[in-house]
């Protein structure tokens, strides 16, 4: 085996050890803490890239832990759909840590510097393995890793609200954990295994048990908690707003989408189509839920008055459409919602980074008092344009092209009316983004400062991720063909192709 | 007929390319005012330059790239697209030059913002010229609508916002519409690429298919229909350049240009008929036409007045369309540079009087013919064009109607257009009579009134001077376009 077969373990085992080597070198010189969490996490999206080549070229990945096969061993299994999320978490988590430099000297202070990085590059790490692993206890062993660092790192803003915030998530996070744990139980009871390949091919014969269904389920509640989906998101809109603005952008665009992930995982992977159509006829009633999550969320969000609660609502809603694709089932509708997990990470991300760039500068992101600011904060009030019109889905930015495969996917399900409300309901997000246009562009402020030539632009470390997000969400759309290469194949093989 | 020509891209990269310097250098006015005259004579010249090879009968298609199914973002120049890029290339020429000397007479604020908005604007009108499929089209639709929106809301009081707020829900929402049609037609016939003489034929059930043009309809409600007209208003309270973009280069053209796209190179006129869709046109529109007259004879604001004229002139276009006849669709695609050109002249002399009197209100204008004698002038000379009076173009278009209307077998559309002319004559001359012939209440006034600025004023003369000049020389360049249009969606040989 070359270095380069093993290149799977190592998107695990080096950013364990370099949240070791954060520790250790933070107690020598704090300012080191930055470079190591830097260089381990965009080693990491490189390590992804040539991953997700390789899949593309050669079909899946195996990678059995130690040499152990399964049923013995733990197996990292790499799949274009995987690898796709994958790339995209790992790109995402270099833009928040690029952006966190300044964020955490602002808003979590010197002294918690180590404590930081070093979490943070476990929360990365544990959503790294949530996401390449083959092992269906694993995931949760992730799972569980992720959140911890998760809960500490929402409270590392020390403020009162941030502390309850973190206290809600995690009471509602262990929750989700135990409902997980007992459906991974309940399918071991019914198959003997734990590799998700295996449980697949042996779970057919247990398809009528009362065990598989119960376990279907607390995985499905289980997960959708963590991800937010509409109604088991209370925790989300404190989470988001009362954390520091790069733990923000992490658990916005990364965690969330993770679990997703993990949903569609098990839903589409584990039990497959066979079941959730024939079996336990579970779609007609995920797409609904998912489409009330799309209007109440984006409703929700119109009627807020801070600038980050605003967009923790946006994203609810934004999860209903990836939960909308889970609910049609096809092919188009599955690259739409796969295409939208990619998308909505690029423009959340952006929209929160130019939100924490608000607090960074302005020390509030109360929309009442954000007058004017594009005068001062021109770049970012851009950013948020652009990626604004991606979340309406203006084309041809990135927000639209999932749209349209999901509307599309929707048409040929004969969802007439889901995709009709689909389509309508997207004009929610015009409420909610042209609030902030207006206020920003079109109102004018009052006098901030000295001088009206002064701008209060951001340092470049958080400017550039921003920036790149921004043209990201356009350059996606434009170039969608290119990324359909990759969410094609994934989508067919969720579907059971190959 | 289609060798790599790259001139289509050429056209739409210039503006797009013109906006970002115009922000780069938007602090030395001079040269962001450069910027954008340059890219206007740049942009009509790479339109000209492709005018030979279209009248000659060939097509100019190049695909960029793939994107969805559904469609490529793929561009094609053909006879139609090519009258509404002119016009469009044209006025944006002689508007930046009157927006020019609107602004800056006026010291308006946000001047940059202004010009590159309006530049990334030209360039999706003119990419919605050649489009060559649906999915391209409603790209650069899509983009025209957001990118006028500050435009719209310039002056930023909270009446703008409260304008801007009725303009992109009119227009997001009809492009929610546009969208799902887009994806029908797609669903229907596994394509969106226009064809002439339509593709849906036999796709879909009759109901399905009189459906989706009500979605196309109200989809393209930038052509601003009554009862969907509430955004074109609202949108008055802009600078005067923008309303004359709106009115006549870019926005609502766009809309009309939709429409006739849709029922020529999607349904084709032979489904249309089948369909019972003409009947529907023509009752929007008798109803549109109508309405929007008796509106504009109570308004005393002169733009608003303007404005309400423009919802009744674009619904002759939709009138051409729904007789679905070869005379009633050429004098459709006629109407659109005819009324733009003619409608432009109006604006840009609502603008002048503004910006030399501050005066809105007709009933206030008495008497300024006296002090601006051209202006005045110009503005009857437009108006009378509107009415369809010669030596102006209006008469063209309105022939034809006129002629479509007996030869669609809808005679009763020709009370329509009598109506429709008496009416106009009724809104527009006690306008020019105000103007021209009454006296000021108060003599001193107008003293210090005069001419508005020479970069307002020759754009005024030209406009005319193009009507004029279409009077005289129909074919070239507009009639001979359309009728090697109208002979590619009827099939029959180019003359």
């Amino acid at each position: 085996m070359t270095l380069i077969d093993h290149l799977p373990v190592f998107l695990i085992a080096i950013p364990i050890l370099a949240s070791l080597l954060i520790l250790v070198a933070g107690w020598w010189d704090r300012r080191l803490c930055y470079p190591i969490s830097l260089v381990t996490i965009l080693s990491q999206f490189g390590a992804a890239v040539i991953i997700l080549a390789q899949v593309m070229r050669e079909g899946t990945v195996r990678y059995y832990l130690g040499g152990w096969a399964p049923p013995l061993g733990i197996e990292l299994a790499i799949d274009s759909f995987n690898g796709f999320i994958l790339t995209t978490i790992l790109l995402l988590s270099a833009a928040a840590v690029i952006y966190a430099r300044r964020s955490v000297e602002h808003e979590v202070g010197p002294e918690k510097t180590i404590a930081f990085y070093v979490l943070f590059q476990l929360l990365v790490t544990g959503l790294v393995g949530m996401t390449i692993t083959g092992d269906i206890f694993n995931l949760y062993v992730f799972l569980e890793i992720s959140s911890i660092a998760a809960y500490a790192l929402i409270a590392s803003a020390r403020k009162p609200r941030s502390y309850l915030a973190s206290f809600n998530y995690l009471i509602l996070g262990s929750i989700a954990g135990g409902f997980i744990l007992i459906g991974t139980g309940n399918l071991y009871a019914a198959t003997g295994a734990l590799n998700m390949l295996d449980i697949s091919r042996l779970l057919p014969a247990s398809f009528e048990l009362a065990t598989v269904h119960a376990g279907f389920l607390f995985l499905v509640i289980g997960y959708s908690i963590k991800a937010a989906f509409f109604p088991l998101h209370i925790w989300l809109p404190d989470a988001y707003a009362e954390s520091p603005s790069a733990v923000t952008i992490l658990i916005s665009t990364v965690m969330s989408k993770v679990s997703v992930y993990a949903l569609f995982r098990i839903i589409f992977t584990i039990f497959t189509t066979a079941y959730i159509v024939d079996v336990f006829p579970v779609t007609g009633f995920i797409l609904f839920i998912a489409t009330v999550a799309m209007i109440a969320g984006a409703v929700i969000a119109i009627a807020q008055s801070d600038l980050k609660r605003m967009l923790a609502y946006s994203s609810v809603s934004q999860i209903g459409y990836i939960m909308f694709a889970l609910g049609v089932a096809n092919q188009v509708a599955l690259e739409g919602g796969i295409l939208h997990i990619l998308g909505h990470a690029v423009m959340k991300g952006c929209l929160f980074m130019v939100a924490g760039l608000i607090i960074y500068r302005v020390g509030t992101s109360r929309l009442s008092d954000l007058g004017g600011i594009a005068k001062v904060m021109p770049i970012s009030c851009a950013a948020f344009a652009l990626a604004g019109a991606s979340m309406i889905g203006i084309p041809p930015t990135i927000g639209f092209m999932s749209k349209y495969y999901l509307v599309l996917g929707a048409l040929e399900a004969g969802h007439w009316l889901y995709a009709a409300i689909l389509l309508l309901g997207s004009l929610l997000a015009v409420g909610y983004i042209w609030r902030f246009i207006e206020i920003a562009y079109f109102r004018d402020g009052r006098d901030r400062g000295s001088g009206a030539a002064r701008t209060l632009e951001a340092p470049a470390s958080m400017l550039a991720p921003m920036v790149a997000l921004a043209l990201l969400c356009l350059f996606l759309g434009i170039f969608v063909e290119g990324l359909m290469e990759i969410v094609g194949p994934a989508a067919s093989l969720l579907l059971g192709g190959a | 007929m289609s060798d790599i020509n790259l001139l289509p891209v050429v056209a739409i990269a210039v503006p797009l390319l013109a906006s970002v310097l115009i922000l780069l250098v938007g602090r030395y006015e001079n040269i962001r005012e450069g910027v954008t005259i340059t890219a206007a004579v740049a942009m009509l010249g790479t339109v000209l330059a492709m005018l030979p090879s279209i009248l000659s009968g060939s097509r100019i298609t190049i695909s960029l790239l793939p994107m969805v199914p559904g469609g490529d973002f793929a561009l094609r120049v053909d006879a139609f697209g090519m009258v509404f890029a002119l016009t469009a290339a044209t006025l944006w020429l002689l508007n930046s030059f009157y927006a020019i000397g609107y602004m800056r007479a006026r010291r308006e604020h946000a001047q940059t913002r202004f010009y590159f908005c309006f530049a990334v604007a030209i360039a999706a009108a003119v990419g919605i010229a050649f489009s060559e499929n649906l999915l391209t089209l409603f790209i650069f639709y899509e983009i025209l609508t957001i990118i006028t929106y500050p435009l719209v809301v310039h002056i930023e009081t909270p009446e703008a916002m409260r304008a801007g707020r009725k303009y992109l829900a009119y227009l997001l929402v009809g492009g929610v519409f546009l969208l799902a049609a887009l994806v029908l037609t797609y669903i229907l016939t596994g394509t969106t690429t226009f064809v002439p003489g339509g593709f849906l034929a036999g796709s879909g059930s009759t109901i399905v298919l009189q459906v989706l043009f009500l979605l196309f309809m109200v989809g393209f409600v930038k052509a601003a229909w009554m009862p969907l007209h509430g955004w074109l208003p609202a949108a008055m309270i802009a600078p005067t350049p923008v309303s004359a973009f709106l009115h006549a280069v870019a926005v609502v053209t766009a809309g009309v240009f939709g429409i006739v796209r849709i029922a020529g190179w999607v349904y084709g006129m032979d489904l249309m008929a089948s369909l019972g869709l003409g009947t529907l046109l023509a009752l929007i529109a008798s109803f549109t036409i109508i309405t929007a007259s008796l509106f504009a004879l109570t308004e005393d604001n002169l733009k608003l007045r303007l404005a309400y004229s423009t919802v009744s002139q674009l619904s002759y276009i939709l009138l051409g369309v729904s007789m679905l006849s070869i005379a009633g669709m050429t004098g459709a695609m006629a109407h659109i540079p005819i009324h733009a050109f003619l409608k432009i002249t109006l604006f840009f002399v609502a603008g002048a009087v503004i910006v030399s009197t501050g005066k809105e209100y007709i009933s206030e204008m008495k008497g300024i013919g006296r002090n601006m004698p051209v202006t005045a002038l110009m503005f009857a000379a437009a108006a009378i064009g509107i009415c369809g009076l010669p030596p102006l173009s209006g008469i063209i278009s309105k022939i034809y109607l006129a002629v479509g209307a007996v030869e669609g077998g809808m005679p009763v559309l020709l009370l329509v257009l009598i109506a429709s002319a008496v009416l106009n004559a009724a809104y527009f001359f006690p306008v020019i009579y105000t103007m021209m012939l009454e006296r000021p209440d108060d003599e001193f006034s107008l003293a210090a009134v005069s001419e508005p600025p020479l970069t307002m004023l020759i754009p005024i003369i030209l406009t005319v001077a193009i009507s004029i000049l279409i009077f005289f020389y129909p074919a070239m360049p507009f009639m001979d376009l359309i009728d090697i249009a109208i002979a590619e969606i009827t099939g029959s040989v180019i003359p």
